[in-house]
């Protein structure tokens, strides 16, 4: 549609504030565009706006894992008979956890030792789901009880027979901890579920990454990853659906990580949301 | 064969095995360093270390590699792009009286400019191990490195800026948002520089023509960057893509960067064939390089070097490329590399002094993640100190928060503060440009003006609909 040419708007001033007309374009992105300004600076509003944000992103980094209610919402949730192992790794609390990646990765001596008497008492399995706090307890504890019912009822319609290892639960882990214990319980594959650092809007997102083989000191490139499961995000029907998709190239090939990524797919240029460039458009 | 260094204060004696030992011990503390195991075990031991360090001759630093010459080509590099002739003026010198000689009077910048190609990134680190901040500030400040493109970086009282209008599934219409944003609060000079959501050639080759399309519609002196892997951009050359400039994360061993997926052939490579286009019209700098502190470890490739002095090698690598930019990013790794807001501003002021000291044209992505123990005060403080320590450039982005890369860096606020409270300016032709395109109703006293420039309201009546504006 054509328009007659306007003048240059001026923009709307409140109180020192000078608005931004071009705010609109926030239909069309989440950045923090059009903020407006006061001199050059931010105005109170976005500058308590964004405040908000980070308080909320780090409150989701240092809040403890409920691993209680997190049980009792799986046991309900997925019909369990017995409620989800809770194990603990070796960074004891949450500044050690932040400053020692390597303690995080490994069980400490009594879930090791819980463990392992557990994996006496069942058969081996092919798939070991790890459900592990990371840098967002708040991501697990809201999102991991959704995901699974999604992820299980996914995989009941599959025609291979999955049979799942007794699900557990870390406290101040890493991804890595996934290898000792899909190795513990005899796994064929390694499901971690993990909060993942919280971005400034997203203080709840999960993170799903898949390992074939698990063991102990395998690196990040033996592992598939699907990232920013969350309401916001990427919704659990279609991380199920994705994760199914995973699954079945991982079993098929035996083999898990970069490995499994096909060169002439990586060249797809993406393809969801809008081509035109309205800068150029004229 | 590694020296053994002692030394005895008061009734205690204390021993050093090798110079890479002495380095780690003499750095100021840092959650890095104590994951590598290589830290002071003490406050007073790191003192020590500093004052053994300080009774080096640099000329040791010439003997004593710190990774074999054998192992390592960046070692072989630094050993055999030494220039003795730069490095006569300084040579007696011990690494104590080279922070007295950096800080006096002789050493105007002409005479470090002079020096530049006798100094090694060892003897950076070193002298950087034994300087607080204001010696950092105050001698990086008499550094400078000017570089060119389409514009000219790096020249004394400006300070320019990357715009980075990063988008989680590289919508075109989110990033020329943020492009515009950006322009129309002076941003961009240092370059546009997209990391993609979806990392290959073909998006990247998307994403470059986008950007090549805005720069010559508006007519802007600046120059684009898509920050994709150093072997996809060399592909994007070969299909006859608009690059600008080649973009590569280095670290400072080989090890390092073999964990990236290339080499020094490989960036030599890249830089003749963005040479080849031309593209360039007042300069012909065409590399874009990041590092920060901790990535030799975290590739597990450290070689047992604390990660300041793998940071300053990686220094040695930019150089040799003659880069347009280069900056660290220095809060992005997180707390097991550097813990806080104190840790990440001491890194950021001694990459930025190394960098500058050795002739790289240096710039900082002043930055943090949402587990550190920092907040946007830090990011103040270590932007307006950069900002008077001369640092070339800054990221912009649309309210500090990179929504695809899930990390806080510098706004295009944050530019506007610091050009305002420092006196500081955009690169030249992108500030004529500016105030052409009226989008500074002054820019002299940083005024923005009240109106949104022709051009761009123009553009804006183009979007579908919407951007009816009668406000």
């Amino acid at each position: 549609m054509k328009r007659d040419p306007a003048p240059a708007p001026t923009m709307p001033q409140t109180h020192g504030v000078v608005e931004n007309p071009w705010a609109a374009l926030r239909a069309f992105t989440d950045a923090r565009i059009g903020l407006g300004r006061a001199g050059v600076s931010l105005p109170t509003d976005k500058l308590l706006a964004f405040q908000l944000a980070h308080a909320r992103a780090q409150d989701a980094v240092h809040c403890p894992l409920d691993i209680d209610a997190l049980r009792e919402a799986l046991t309900q949730a997925l019909d369990l008979d017995a409620a989800p192992i809770a194990l603990k790794s070796r960074a004891e609390e949450r500044a050690i956890y932040l400053q020692r990646p390597d303690y995080g990765r490994r069980l400490n001596e009594a879930s090791r030792e819980a463990l392992e008497k557990c994996a006496e008492s069942v058969e081996p399995k092919r798939l070991a789901i790890v459900i592990v706090d990371g840098l967002s307890a708040l991501a697990v504890q809201r999102n991991s009880a959704p995901f699974l019912q999604a992820f299980i009822r996914a995989l009941a319609q599959d025609t291979d027979d999955w049979r799942l290892a007794p699900i557990t639960i870390v406290e101040q882990g890493r991804v890595a901890i996934g290898d000792e214990i899909g190795e513990l319980l005899g796994a064929a594959a390694v499901l971690v579920m993990i909060g993942e650092r919280p971005g400034l809007s997203s203080p709840d997102s999960l993170g799903l990454y898949l390992t074939w083989a698990p063991q102990v000191g395998l690196r990040d490139d033996r592992r598939n990853c699907i990232s920013n499961v969350r309401p916001a995000g990427l919704c659990v029907d279609e991380a199920a659906r994705r994760l199914m998709g995973l699954l079945e190239q991982v079993r098929e090939r035996g083999l898990s990580g970069v490995a499994l990524k096909d060169r002439s797919e990586e060249n797809e240029v993406e393809s969801i949301g809008s081509t035109r460039n309205f800068l150029v458009a004229d | 064969m590694s020296t053994t260094y002692r030394t005895r204060v008061g009734s205690k004696s204390y021993r050093f095995q090798g110079l890479g030992e002495l380095m780690a011990k003499a750095s100021p503390a840092r959650s890095g360093d104590a994951l590598a195991g290589v830290i002071a075990e003490s406050a007073e031991q790191r003192v020590v270390a500093q004052m053994v360090l300080a009774q080096l001759p640099l000329t040791t630093f010439l003997n004593e590699a710190l990774i074999p010459y054998e192992e390592d080509e960046i070692t072989r590099l630094i050993i055999d792009d030494h220039d003795a002739a730069a490095f006569a003026p300084i040579r007696h010198l011990t690494v104590g009286d080279f922070r007295n000689w950096l800080l006096s009077d002789q050493a105007t910048p002409e005479m470090l400019s002079r020096v530049r190609a006798g100094i090694t990134p060892e003897m950076a680190a070193a002298v950087s191990k034994l300087m607080r901040n204001q010696d950092l500030i105050l001698v990086a400040k008499k550094c400078r490195v000017v570089t060119a493109f389409r514009n000219t970086l790096g020249l004394e009282g400006r300070l320019s800026t990357r715009l980075q209008p990063n988008h989680p599934t590289d919508d075109v219409t989110g990033i020329a948002a943020s492009i515009l944003d950006g322009l129309l609060y002076g941003s961009g000079d240092a370059v546009i520089g997209i990391n993609p959501a979806t990392d290959n050639v073909a998006q990247s080759i998307k994403l470059m023509r986008l950007m090549d399309e805005v720069i010559q519609k508006y007519e802007i002196p600046t120059q684009s960057c898509v920050l994709t892997h150093v072997t996809n951009t060399l592909e994007a050359i070969e299909q006859g893509a608009p690059v600008d400039l080649v973009f590569q994360s280095i670290g400072g061993t080989e090890a390092t960067n073999r964990s990236f997926g290339f080499d020094l052939a490989t960036l030599a490579e890249a830089e003749a064939a963005a040479q080849s286009l031309g593209r360039g019209t007042v300069g012909q700098n065409v590399m874009y390089f990041e590092t920060g502190q901790g990535s030799a470890l975290s590739s597990d490739a450290h070689h047992g070097l604390d990660q300041q002095t793998c940071e300053a090698r990686a220094y040695a690598v930019a150089r040799k490329f003659d880069p347009l930019l280069v900056n660290t990013v220095v809060g992005f790794i997180g707390p097991e590399y550097l813990f806080d807001g104190k840790e990440i501003t001491r890194a950021g002021l001694e990459d930025h002094f190394c960098g500058k000291l050795l002739g790289v044209p240096m710039g900082c992505d002043v930055c943090y993640t949402n587990h550190a123990q920092a907040d946007q005060n830090d990011m103040d403080n270590l932007l307006t100190l950069l900002g008077v320590a001369g640092c070339n450039f800054v990221m912009g982005i649309p309210g500090s928060d990179d929504i695809m890369l899930n990390y806080q860096t510098t706004s295009f606020h944050d530019a506007l503060y610091a050009r305002r409270a420092l006196g500081l300016k955009a690169a030249p032709e992108f500030e004529q440009w500016l105030a052409r395109m009226q989008i500074f109703a002054d820019v002299d006293t940083h005024r923005l003006s009240d109106r949104v420039p022709a051009a761009f309201a123009r553009s804006l009546r183009q979007l579908p609909g919407e951007a009816s504006h009668e406000a």
